[in-house]
């Protein structure tokens, strides 16, 4: 009887909780199917009629067409520097004994605390005086330095999972340094690259402060930030249905990209290297 | 192939800690060593030494003519079975055995050709194109070796291989690797706190004890003439019995006065080994007491009888244990169970462990008669633990018949086709 109790009580904070997150994206997606017109003329949650003319005006918007590729374009690029970088830094840390561990591991972490408005003045200012304000460069270097510290202590996590016989069988096998972490430490420790790889796209893809700041114009600027410019395809109209369009567009990326690497996330790699 | 020859080597921890002290043995080219030792010892650190994982503090570590202290693992080579094998997961039981070919760019064709082979010999080819989670613990060890025969290393390192297996693979393997070490020829040393392992593998076993090596010898010498007490109570299972006896001389010898009874020394050579000592420790190994009952009067002689009150009994079949508590002085039982918790066994009170025949019908709660074979005893010296009956002619007829059987076994293995070669 207690069994079934709880499963049911569980069974009832999920829904509950799972309305409370999906009822704002469903809202949205009714939102961007809903004609211009009908937003403070007509209630009701469902479309009165079911138009992709928001889509469509989205798509026309060299605006939007563009923040889309600068926004792809340097999260990917964010992404895959960060992670290497996270990658060797984290291997360092787990593995390697060396003064100064321990303030690098704190340093990467007071970052992660660090308010980021607070940073975007001095960062505006030193931009524009060496060229990189408005750049895709000037979009990534601050990502990087921001995604790094969450993606180093997730990776040296993982790092720490692996036994160390794996590595030492390496190189008694023949294998350099190099060529243990390589051919042996980085395919087991591939759910966690993969986890913090799609951390850090998520932040940097997510991410308004950098992007409307540090930005002007199509040059670099991302789809976060250009939703805010949006005028919508009539100025008489509210372009609120054009921009939940726009944000519909831009979770898609992100949904797809977590269906497709869950398994991988979660996937328990190491299982099989030791005695079990 | 090649020998390995360590002279004073010296580890020490951060923390000032000498794991190893000054240890040198000579491992001889295709001999079969074996580290044993309770643990904590410093024979996996001596392993690791070997391979170049740890560090070497001081001392000369050579293999064949190459000092290696300052060589890399990668370049000493040597292979390696470690205790949870740590094959890798994420390659094919192919992939796995390959990984060392891989890494020394051997050809395509080769690598392929070689690990048929190797996956013939430890019979692992139907699951080439597994992955080492859907295997069992007896196929991940094979591949572990597998892993380590592949190439042709100048000698194999084995971290308590069979550990991780029940007993029954345990034994199973056991065999497989002598059979094909005997095979290959190969230079290897093996860690093991498993008696039976140390015992039946070996050529030659190293005992070590804190980290200074006690004795080096055949299994059997270690058995019959060990140097000191903890070898003594270290090699053999159950363990000798150790007696504290204080010393009565007459004119044809000594008796010795122990909490079981008093008994006669009777070897004028074990009786001149006692010297001034007033009082030593005796040890007994329990297959070398026996129900007086069914002791034969010729043998009869040869020893002395003892009656004790035995404490408990456990049949097995084939022999019988009987458990016969004694009192010993204070200091002497201190002393005997400070060595017991080195051996990391523990016992709690002074008691005798005695086997006798299967045929005995010797009961617990009653006095017995018991034999002892005063002939096979050993004297030690309390204060140092030097075994101060050790034979050393014995000991060198010991090593000549060792040293025969591996010239036989070195002949019969050059003789059968290497299928690995």
């Amino acid at each position: 009887m207690e069994s079934t109790r709880s499963k049911w009580l569980w069974i009832a904070a999920s829904a509950l909780i799972l309305v409370w997150t999906v009822f704002p994206i469903l809202w949205i997606v009714m939102l961007s199917f809903k004609r211009p017109g009908e937003i403070g003329n007509q209630k009701g949650f469902l479309p009165h009629a079911w138009t992709f003319e928001n889509y469509r005006t989205v798509f026309r918007t060299d605006l939007f067409t563009a923040a889309l590729v600068n926004s792809i374009g340097i999260s990917l690029i964010a992404t895959f520097v960060g992670v290497v970088f996270a990658t060797l830094v984290a291997y360092a840390i787990a593995r390697l004994e060396f003064p100064g561990k321990k303030a690098i591991l704190s340093f990467a972490l007071a970052i992660a605390m660090f308010p980021v408005v607070s940073l975007v003045g001095p960062l505006f200012n030193l931009w524009r005086d060496i060229g990189l304000y408005d750049t895709w460069p000037g979009l990534i270097i601050p990502y990087i330095s921001f995604a790094l510290p969450l993606a180093i202590w997730t990776l040296s996590a993982f790092f720490r999972e692996i036994p160390w016989e794996m590595e030492q069988a390496a190189q008694v096998d023949g294998a350099t340094t190099w060529q243990a972490f390589r051919k042996v430490i980085v395919p087991l420790a591939a759910p966690g690259v993969f986890t913090a790889a799609i951390l850090t796209f998520f932040f940097c893809w997510n991410d308004f402060v950098f992007g409307i700041s540090l930005t002007s114009t199509d040059n670099a600027r991302p789809v976060p930030a250009a939703l805010a410019f949006f005028t919508g395809e009539s100025q008489f109209e509210q372009p609120t249905t054009a921009i939940c369009a726009a944000a519909v567009v831009v979770t898609v990326p992100v949904v797809v990209i977590v269906l497709l690497f869950q398994r991988r996330i979660v996937a328990g790699l190491t299982s099989g290297a030791v005695k079990g | 192939m090649a020998a390995i020859s360590m002279k004073n080597i010296v580890k020490l921890y951060g923390d000032g800690f000498p794991a190893v002290n000054e240890v040198s043995l000579d491992v001889r080219d295709g001999e079969f060593m074996i580290l044993v030792g309770p643990s904590g010892c410093g024979k996996s650190t001596l392993l690791r030494m070997i391979v170049g994982l740890e560090d070497i503090t001081s001392g000369e570590m050579r293999i064949g003519e190459r000092v290696v202290n300052k060589i890399a693992p990668r370049a000493r080579n040597l292979s390696m079975v470690f205790q949870n094998y740590a094959l890798y997961p994420h390659l094919t039981v192919f992939e796995n055995i390959a990984f060392p070919l891989r890494l020394a760019k051997v050809p395509g064709d080769e690598v392929q050709r070689r690990v048929t082979e190797t996956a013939e010999l430890l019979e692992l080819t139907e699951h080439l194109e597994r992955k080492p989670a859907h295997l069992s613990g007896g196929q991940r060890q094979r591949v572990a070796m597998g892993r380590a025969i592949v190439r042709q290393a100048d000698a194999f390192l084995f971290d308590e291989p069979l550990s991780n297996l029940d007993a029954k693979l345990r034994g199973q393997m056991r065999t497989e690797i002598s059979r094909l070490q005997r095979r290959l020829g190969v230079t290897t040393v093996y860690v093991t706190h498993d008696q039976t392992e140390a015992m039946t593998l070996g050529d030659r076993v190293a005992v070590l004890r804190r980290g200074v090596l006690q004795q080096v010898g055949s299994p059997r010498e270690l058995y019959e003439e060990p140097v000191n007490l903890f070898v003594a109570g270290f090699i053999g299972s159950p363990s000798m019995n150790f007696l504290p006896a204080s010393v009565d001389r007459s004119a044809d010898g000594a008796s010795l006065h122990t909490p079981l009874g008093r008994f006669e020394l009777r070897d004028p050579r074990k009786a001149a080994a006692i010297g001034e000592r007033e009082v030593v420790l005796v040890g007994i190994r329990p297959e070398h007491f026996e129900d007086a009952l069914l002791v034969g009067e010729e043998k009869r002689l040869r020893g002395s009888i003892v009656q004790a009150r035995v404490d408990v009994t456990e049949w097995l079949g084939n022999e019988l244990y009987a458990y016969v508590p004694y009192e010993a002085p204070p200091d002497v039982a201190a002393q005997l169970r400070d060595l017991s918790r080195e051996l990391d066994s523990d016992q709690l009170r002074t008691q005798a462990v005695v086997a006798l025949d299967a045929g005995s019908l010797i009961t617990a709660g009653h006095d017995a008669d018991l034999w002892i074979d005063t002939s096979r005893i050993h004297i030690f010296d309390p204060a140092t633990g030097t075994n101060l009956t050790r034979d050393e002619e014995r000991v060198a007829e010991l090593s000549r018949v060792a040293e025969q059987s591996r010239d036989a076994q070195r002949r019969a293995q050059r003789e059968a086709p290497d299928p690995a070669a």
